[in-house]
């Protein structure tokens, strides 16, 4: 018997991902029609062996969050519970702070899944390696090209056995293109492992000599990747499983558009009755899109490719959407035309409105590249990514909106170009 | 009666239109902007038309010789080989004026308005000095050289150039009415009439200013030339409102050519003109522009400010405003976003140009 565990995070968690992230907390964000974590329950489902799965994290207990939970344990028929930190207590702290649960009916091992990846998650197989080779430790691994490698956890292998042989936590040089993908198989040992570390951390005030002032950090807060990982390496106990299949980590609001683009691939293989198809009467439906059984979509309009359209979305007569996730119950009106955005719940968008925004997407050119996560600006810049809309936004007929963010409960005046409007 | 045109040169200022197209024959509301003149002279009793050209195209000498024919007045081209200025051209076509003791018109081409040549001739005949030039006004005369006169009788004092402090708000509008005479004061070499002629005139009193009613813009800039398309459709709407689009798809002043095919579900207007055999297809919004002939705006897009030319292409779910012009057969990919973009022709855009840009 395995459990799992997704880390959800907290509400201070997140903030990159605004303003999509006032709404609803980020791991219930839907890409490709479905809440971020949806999909890694969906992919723990299909492991037999999963008989409960835990969300850990610190938000408060909310409906949204409850909803999700019941919804989800009538879908896989699987317990899922929500395990709610005092404090941020990191990937190592949270799992340790909870053992008791954890380790009760003895379970093999634990996945351990941070809730902001997205992928098409190899976890069958990833629990074959884990029994084939008789690991304690099993971390998920994929390529990165060597620039954007440093921005993750960084794995050196032995080739031959797939051993860590050092893990080192976003080096400043390069280390080594294998990278940690946030997913981990790991037996019940890694608590006593934890244990000495938090041993070694509460003999002192200070943590490298520097008192660390966060008011979210607690004394028993630990993460796995800076503290843990690089213990395990060379113990013989800790192995690597390297992965091809699509991966990427959801930080920014733009990730989101790339991760609904992937899910959306993965469904061709996984679930193709989730994918739209066109016929007559029916929308003109380009590549991979999703659309929502309660949407109303106007039969000439054009959707795709990598276009998601959620619950109770109007879309209207001769609406264009490409590369963008249409949130619920907003509305499409004539004309418009959607690209590389997201539009959040509610909102409105007027006849011929154009809203736009630039892909963030990993260069194509580069095998293994990943998504590049930049900053808002660059010296006092706005730098051009999606556009975001929020919640209850009405943007007026013709205008156009372009490479910016707009807060909730907004009403649009004007065209906006490379703007954040509070 | 005769008159002359001042035509110039390449017309650079309206490139792209005229890289394909010689200036007089763009067409300004579906007419050559040079014809709007023609044809107003010929109501007024001319008869014989001087285009003053620094260059001459097969193109321009055919179409002008069909329309002399059409309006039963003779259409002489005289070209200069060197630069002549404003004044220079009236020398060099001084054997037609000289044939007779009548006064003659003189027109800068690139002016819209609606020509009150009757009246004109009339003060200009009543008033007998040796020249009358039409005045207007404007709201930034620190902008241009500005005209005093007397208000009574239109007797010009002085000219002012580009004055800061206020002194009046009528500027010279580009169209007199001279005496034979005039062409004493005029010699055969680069020449302005307006800084080498009229303040000599002037001094001798013999320069009169008559105000012109109604609208008045220099069309020669696609800015221009669009601000002086809302007038005209004003002045339209006016004067002659039968020859107005009106449909339900219809706002505001629009005029399109009876062999334009409008789609369902369109919003075309205000301000609108749609050249013949154009397409405009399903669900398309056009504001403030004019699609000249032969041109397909596809499904979905929306075009404002902007100036589609001849043979053109706009694809589905385009963007286009901010004075963008399209040259001849210009194809512009689906979904793209164009603001304020000079595309030279024959140019096949697939990619948005989103900051005011020249497309070679």
């Amino acid at each position: 018997m395995i459990k799992a565990v997704i880390l959800i995070g907290g509400p201070q968690k997140g903030t990159r991902f605004r303003p999509l992230s006032f709404d609803l907390p980020k791991p219930l964000f839907p890409v490709a029609g479905y809440p971020i974590i949806y999909h890694h329950i969906y992919a723990l489902s299909k492991v037999e062996s999963v008989k409960e799965i835990y969300l850990m994290g610190f938000y408060q207990p909310n409906e949204d969050l409850n909803r999700f939970i019941v919804n989800a344990q009538t879908e896989f028929k699987i317990p899922i519970r929500y395990l709610q930190e005092y404090k941020m207590l990191g990937t190592g702290g949270g799992i340790y702070h909870f053992r008791d649960i954890l380790r009760s009916g003895n379970p093999k091992a634990i996945f351990v899944i941070n809730g902001d990846t997205a992928g098409d998650f190899p976890l069958v197989e990833m629990v074959d390696f884990h029994n084939r080779n008789n690991c304690s430790f099993t971390i998920l691994g994929t390529e990165a090209t060597e620039n954007q490698s440093t921005n993750y956890g960084c794995i050196v292998e032995d080739k031959q056995t797939h051993e860590v042989l050092h893990y080192v936590e976003k080096p400043e040089n390069y280390v080594s293109s294998l990278i940690n993908c946030g997913i981990y198989l790991l037996n019940l040992e890694i608590f006593d492992y934890i244990r000495d570390e938090l041993s070694r951390n509460q003999s002192t005030e200070f943590n490298n000599g520097v008192f660390l002032p966060d008011i979210n950090y607690a004394r028993d807060s630990i993460m796995l990747e800076n503290k843990i990982f690089p213990t395990l390496s060379s113990t013989k106990k800790f192995y690597v499983y390297k992965t091809d299949n699509a991966w990427s980590s959801i930080k920014s609001a733009g990730s989101a558009i790339f991760a609904n683009r992937l899910y959306l691939n993965v469904y061709k293989k996984s679930c193709p009755n989730r994918l739209a198809k066109n016929g007559e009467g029916l929308p003109r439906i380009i590549g991979d899109v999703f659309i929502h059984p309660s949407a109303n979509v106007d039969p000439t309009a054009v959707l795709g490719p990598n276009v998601s359209i959620g619950f109770g979305v109007t879309v209207g007569p001769g609406v264009r959407v490409r590369e963008s996730i249409v949130l619920g119950n907003s509305v499409l009106q004539n004309h418009c035309c959607i690209l590389y955005s997201i539009v959040g719940w509610n909102s409105i968008i007027g006849s011929w409105a154009r809203i736009e925004g630039t892909p963030s997407d990993p260069d194509p050119n580069k095998a293994y590249a990943k998504i590049e996560h930049q900053s808002l600006f660059t010296k006092g810049k706005l730098n051009p990514s999606i556009t975001i809309i929020g919640s209850n936004v009405n943007v007026p007929a013709e205008l156009l909106v372009r490479n910016s963010i707009i807060l909730p409960h907004k009403e649009l005046g004007q065209s906006y170009k490379n703007e954040i409007i509070l | 009666m005769k008159a002359l045109i001042l035509v110039g040169g390449y017309g650079t200022r309206l490139r792209p239109l005229t890289l394909t197209k010689p200036k007089p024959l763009v067409e300004f509301a579906n007419k050559p902007m040079v014809l709007h003149q023609i044809e107003a002279l010929q109501k007024a009793g001319v008869n014989h038309v001087i285009l003053a050209v620094s260059y001459l195209s097969d193109m321009l000498e055919k179409e002008m010789s069909e329309e002399a024919n059409r309006l039963g007045i003779k259409i002489t081209m005289s070209q200069e080989y060197e630069p002549l200025g404003t004044a220079g051209p009236l020398a060099l076509a001084k054997k037609y004026f000289e044939e007779t003791s009548e006064p003659f018109f003189v027109l800068n081409s690139d002016v819209i308005c609606e020509f009150p040549f009757d009246d004109m001739l009339k003060f200009h005949l009543n008033h007998k000095r040796e020249g009358t030039i039409l005045v207007t006004k404007v709201e930034e005369p620190s902008k241009y050289g500005v005209v005093v006169y007397d208000k009574e009788t239109g007797k010009i004092h002085k000219f002012v150039e580009k004055p800061k402090e206020f002194v009046s708000n009528r500027i010279n509008a580009g169209l007199y009415i001279l005496n034979p005479s005039v062409l004493n004061r005029i010699e055969l070499r680069n020449m302005s009439i307006e800084k080498e002629v009229f303040p000599f005139m002037c001094q001798d009193g013999q320069l009169y200013a008559m105000e012109l009613p109604g609208f008045w813009m220099d069309v020669g800039q696609p800015k221009d030339y669009l601000t002086g398309m809302c007038m005209y459709l004003e002045s339209l709407r006016k004067k002659s409102p039968e020859v107005l689009y009106s449909d339900q798809c219809v706002v505001g002043n629009v005029l399109i050519d009876p062999s334009a095919k409008i789609g369902k579900d369109c919003r075309i207007g205000p301000n609108v003109i749609i050249g013949p055999n154009v397409v405009i297809e399903d669900g398309a919004c056009i504001k403030r522009s004019t699609v000249l002939g032969h041109s397909v705006i596809q499904s979905h897009s929306w075009v404002q400010s902007s100036i589609v030319g001849w043979k053109c292409n706009v694809g589905k779910w385009v963007r286009m405003e901010n004075v963008t012009v399209l040259g001849e057969d210009v194809q512009v990919k689906d979904e793209l976003y164009i603001n304020g973009g000079y595309i030279l022709p024959h140019k096949s855009i697939g990619e948005s140009v989103p900051e005011p840009q020249i497309i070679m």
